[in-house]
């Protein structure tokens, strides 16, 4: 997906675009609501990041003038200030979601998934792989023309191992990505995840290995 | 938690550390008593000195008319004298009941006839009118009048002095008999006044008590200024009162912005650091360094949570004693809510059912107070509920009461917590593993006290944690 990150603290910024990187996106930075002006008038965005309090302006008023010029693209607020008032004020001036800082990559990641699939999906959010087609957008795994659902943590366990085929990941690094770390858990839950997708791959050639003292990696016939 | 530490009931008891000086009341009953007394004994008097005055007067008008007709019974012939005692005098004089008269007649300094112990007036009376005075007879009381007549008597004009004296028995007796009905005149008078008094320092004392009552009553934000009408006598008092609670809101409210600020400049430096610590992590191949990078992520985590819920919280303080309030549509605002925290439940894998009447339920309140505290009961019930686990919400209308339930099958609450969770960063003995910052149900709880309404932790059957949050409907 596209990103078009418009915020004004830089090391805030230059970490959330590396971030969302990581995630596989394509991030365009603008530090003001100018430079936000000429990146939507150059490029199309999937999903909008925007702050609230910019240098030369209300983020608010440039989302209210954004929707009056007929521009529909998908926009998640952030702000730092007090929760509830400021997001009654950005969902009522037409933002699509709302994100208090700090946030979760995990938690952005989910919200700019619901408000896509809210508006209809990103242009093409769905992944080829051998017999099998993914789409995250919709948490759907399609084996040979069989449409399974994934669950949450299926689905984003599935994200990373599709991200990087063959490559393996330790069960440490896939509770990083799958676990916030305000809960306590423990390395063997991701046990209990994997062996929940091998169910949904059943019929696939495309299977998780489990790479013994190591950790994880999908392999393709 | 429906009746938190802090709430108005505990006031009276904290009357117990205000150094108490004499009771008002009692001083003012004992004053009103003491009056009543001392009116009651002056009446008393006056029946009675009175009563003595009108039977001794009484008594005087027939003494005179009877010495009047004894003079006129006296009648000198030459140099003889005759008293032809008439019988209007003994008739008149037994009118007074069982006492006895004495008289005596004097004539140039002789008793010509009657008792010679009977005593004249110090001043002998001239001109006809009798003259009256207290004198004894062997030893007993008696009331006389004396009066002077002049007589032909031996070719002379000659004085001649008229005493008639009679016991005081029957004017004692009506004396006594006044007195005693002034007596208890002055005893029911007395014990009238005791419940008016009562009633009268009660009387007094109200607009005290109601001015009293009124604060107590208020919520533990409730910073207006004291409304109640009071007597003139009680504004000076009032008026000090409201200068403490304004200087006590002020004092509030510089706190609340300071806390907001902090919480605000805290928090963008926070996210840049958090996402710096999921970008090292992403990269880090070492072990332990991923190790750290979690703990400074968890710490960020947790700074961000107390900062939210400070800001929340600083909210809260400064509004709920403002009124912003207004009709709020509890099936829209929960509707709005539950698809904002979707996606958080999502990520842990909890599902979020939700059920509502389908006519809309309308109360009276600050839709970003009861935003904030609905929010923190969802927050809550996500944060200490297991993966996969379904989160139930209710918003049901009872009587007049609207009232949304949460129902999870977290790890529940422990009884021992149930009542200590309210005041502020207090957290249950067995959530010491996840992040939380202890403000959550304090502002919940003070979001319901400012409604007029009630929150109840309670735990489920089968495990788990009801919260029932309960408003008046509008």
């Amino acid at each position: 997906m596209r990103y078009l990150l418009v915020e004004d603290a830089v090391e805030l910024a230059e970490s959330v675009k590396d971030l969302l990187r990581l995630g596989g996106h394509a991030v365009d930075w603008s530090a003001s609501l100018a430079e936000a002006r000429d990146c939507l008038g150059g490029a199309s965005y999937d999903l909008i990041l925007l702050d609230i309090a910019l240098p030369d302006g209300d983020g608010r008023r440039f989302l209210s003038e954004l929707r009056r010029q007929g521009n529909a693209t998908p926009v998640i607020m952030m702000t730092a200030r007090s929760a509830v008032s400021d997001r009654i004020d950005a969902l009522d001036g037409g933002a699509d979601d709302y994100l208090t800082k700090p946030f979760d990559p995990a938690e952005l990641e989910a919200r700019a998934r619901a408000v896509l699939r809210r508006r209809g999906g990103a242009a093409s959010s769905t992944r080829q792989l051998a017999d099998l087609s993914f789409d995250p957008l919709t948490a759907t795994l399609t084996v040979a023309g069989d449409p399974r659902e994934l669950r949450n943590r299926e689905m984003r366990l599935f994200e990373v191992l599709i991200g990087a085929p063959n490559c393996i990941f330790s069960k440490d690094q896939l509770c990083d990505r799958l676990f916030s770390f305000a809960e306590s858990v423990t390395e063997n839950a991701i046990e209990v995840y994997v062996a929940r997708l091998r169910r949904k791959l059943e019929g696939s050639c495309v299977r998780i290995e489990t790479v013994r003292g190591l950790g994880y990696r999908l392999t393709l016939p | 938690m429906t009746d938190p530490a802090r709430g108005p009931g505990s006031l009276p008891r904290r009357l117990a550390a205000v150094g108490l000086g004499g009771s008002l009341q009692r001083k003012l009953i004992w004053q009103f008593l003491a009056a009543a007394a001392l009116a009651a004994v002056t009446l008393f008097l006056a029946i009675r000195v009175t009563a003595d005055r009108a039977a001794e007067a009484a008594q005087d008008s027939v003494l005179a008319a009877a010495t009047l007709a004894l003079s006129e019974g006296l009648l000198a012939e030459d140099d003889e004298l005759d008293l032809d005692l008439p019988p209007t005098v003994l008739s008149m004089l037994s009118a007074m009941g069982e006492d006895q008269v004495f008289y005596r007649v004097v004539l140039q300094g002789r008793t010509v006839t009657g008792y010679e112990n009977l005593a004249l007036p110090a001043a002998i009376p001239t001109g006809g009118e009798p003259v009256f005075y207290k004198t004894s007879l062997n030893g007993t009381p008696v009331r006389a009048a004396s009066l002077t007549r002049t007589i032909l008597f031996d070719g002379a004009q000659t004085d001649v002095q008229f005493a008639l004296a009679q016991t005081r028995h029957g004017q004692a007796a009506i004396a006594d008999a006044i007195a005693r009905r002034a007596g208890f005149l002055g005893i029911g008078f007395f014990v009238l006044a005791v419940p008016m008094s009562l009633l009268a320092a009660r009387a007094i004392l109200g607009p005290i008590g109601q001015v009293a009552d009124g604060v107590s009553r208020r919520g533990p934000q409730d910073l207006r200024p004291v409304a109640e009408r009071v007597p003139p006598e009680l504004a000076p008092f009032i008026a000090a009162l409201n200068g403490f609670i304004r200087r006590l809101r002020l004092a509030h409210s510089r706190t609340e912005t300071f806390i907001a600020e902090a919480a605000h400049h805290i928090r963008t430096p926070l996210s840049a650091i958090r996402a710096e610590a999921e970008v090292a992590l992403h990269e880090a191949g070492d072990d332990n360094i991923r190790t750290r990078l979690r703990r400074v992520i968890r710490s960020a985590e947790e700074c961000s949570r107390s900062a939210s819920q400070l800001m929340d919280h600083a909210l809260v303080m400064s509004r709920s004693d403002r009124e912003v309030r207004g009709p709020v549509e509890l099936g829209a605002l929960l509707d709005g809510l539950i698809a904002s925290m979707r996606p958080t439940a999502d990520l842990r894998e909890l599902s979020l059912r939700w059920r509502r009447p389908d006519e809309p339920v309308v109360v009276l309140g600050d839709r970003l107070l009861l935003e904030t505290a609905l929010r923190n009961i969802l927050d809550n019930a996500i944060k200490y509920s297991n993966p996969d686990d379904a989160i139930d919400l209710l918003l049901e209308v009872s009587g007049r009461e609207a009232s949304v339930s949460v129902l999870d099958r977290g790890r529940g609450i422990a009884k021992a917590d149930l009542a200590s969770l309210a005041p502020r960063f207090q957290r249950g003995e067995n959530v010491r593993d996840i992040v939380g910052s202890g403000l959550g149900l304090t502002m919940v709880t003070e979001v319901s006290d400012s409604h007029d309404g009630r929150f109840r932790l309670e735990p489920r059957e089968g495990g788990g944690t009801c919260a029932h949050f309960s408003l008046p409907l509008a």
